[in-house]
């Protein structure tokens, strides 16, 4: 007999050793998420995903699902909470998606369009961070980095490489790149990695492609993000 | 019915919201039946007295920035913080990562083609803050009109929201940032 846990009051079938992320995601079910991705070990530290398990927070690309769960996921409290989580991200970072050329294509500005995020809310940081384009064909504008850990997992988990990592705790944390001069140039990197590709905002950019697709024309501005999540990462979970 | 008095500013910004407002064309004569504009560059009216609706273009660059914003404040009953800079302080605030004093020398002093060399001090002007903020770090704002600019449609919908008497709402098409 199939196991089922519920989501929003809906059964929803699950094989063990599948978190409640890949049985929604399986299912059809939309879970808001940055850091997660169904091709790398998950993270868990984004907390868009944050779901209720029998009335326990969870991170739900994390959490196993297991028989009698009663899960929370499409609820006003709990996007409430992701809508904060995602401006709390906004104010950390600089993200002025007018200047950026992943806008139109950015997961960030996705889930906060999904979220219907109108403003900022917190006030902002505006800490300096640094840009390093010194690679021929990839950029790294740290101010839009969210510490998601995509590209060390993909660089380390597809590419065989291990460029990328985050030093450092808390305000401090930082992404770095394995080379001794502390530049992306110096690192194996190329720009057919996965590495290069998985970045879910504009903090990993491949150079000279950003304007192929003329704004108003890119993935999200005509399709929602649960809707086009779903149609790629489904067959992942399956 | 009184109409409906709507105040209009640009503080730190570009004026491009207000294009974007006039790219209402001939719905404008439809809203000029039910409002009418008080302090807007539209009007060149000084100051606002007892508005109903406030509408915030741009940052908060300057002192004068934040004596209109709290005039604003003072006398709209809505206040809305209308596009980019006015919510996250947008393209000005990229600023903020490099000290006055170098911008005021690179604009003024060091730059390539600048004569007489002066940092500009007539009392008159304005003072510049350190940093470009957005307008709610500064007083309480009612609503958000994101976009870079915020489409007319976004006018349009905010608006007869309000006037027709819903809480505004905008759909996926309407919500940008860029």
């Amino acid at each position: 007999m199939t196991k089922t846990i519920t989501i929003d009051g809906n059964a929803i079938p699950f094989e063990d050793g599948q978190t409640i992320m890949d049985a929604a995601t399986a299912a059809g079910v939309y879970i808001p998420h940055l850091c997660h991705h169904p091709e790398y070990t998950p993270h868990g530290s984004c907390k868009l995903c944050t779901v209720r398990v029998n009335g326990r927070v969870c991170s739900a690309c994390t959490f196993p699902a297991a028989e009698g769960q009663d899960v929370l996921n499409n609820t006003k409290d709990l996007n409430d909470d992701r809508q904060k989580i995602t401006q709390m991200l906004f104010v950390e970072g600089n993200h002025f998606c007018p200047s950026c050329e992943k806008t139109g294509n950015c997961q960030l500005q996705a889930v906060a369009y999904y979220l219907n995020m109108l403003d900022d809310h917190f006030p902002h940081f505006y800490a300096h961070r640094e840009m390093d384009a010194s690679h021929h064909d990839v950029l790294i504008d740290h101010n839009r980095c969210i510490f998601c850990t995509l590209c060390v997992r993909a660089s380390q988990q597809k590419d065989g490489k291990d460029v990328f990592a985050i030093s450092g705790r808390g305000i401090n944390k930082h992404l770095i790149v394995n080379s001794k001069s502390g530049q992306l140039k110096d690192t194996d990197l190329e720009a057919s990695d996965q590495a290069a590709h998985i970045c879910p905002t504009g903090a990993i950019l491949i150079k000279r492609t950003g304007y192929t697709v003329p704004i108003g024309e890119r993935i999200y501005d005509h399709k929602q993000i649960d809707e086009v999540s779903l149609a790629s990462e489904a067959e992942d979970h399956g | 019915m009184a109409k409906i008095r709507i105040a209009t500013t640009s503080l730190a910004g570009c004026f491009g919201c207000h294009m974007s407002f006039l790219d209402l064309d001939e719905r404008l004569v439809a809203l000029a039946d039910l409002v009418e504009f008080d302090r807007s560059p539209i009007t060149d009216i000084e100051h606002c007295t007892n508005c109903d609706i406030g509408l915030i273009e741009g940052g908060v660059c300057n002192s004068e920035n934040v004596h209109t914003l709290r005039e604003f404040r003072k006398n709209c009953k809505i206040l809305v913080a209308v596009g980019a800079c006015a919510i996250n302080g947008g393209l000005p605030a990229m600023r903020n990562f490099i000290p006055l004093e170098e911008c005021l020398s690179e604009a003024y002093l060091d730059g390539i083609g600048v004569e007489n060399p002066q940092i500009p001090s007539d009392p008159e002007l304005p003072l510049l803050l350190d940093k470009v903020r957005p307008i709610h770090e500064v007083v309480k704002i009612d609503y958000f009109l994101p976009g870079c600019p915020p489409s007319a449609d976004v006018f349009w919908a905010f608006l007869t929201d309000l006037l027709e008497g819903r809480e505004p709402s905008l759909s996926y098409e309407l919500v940008h940032y860029d």
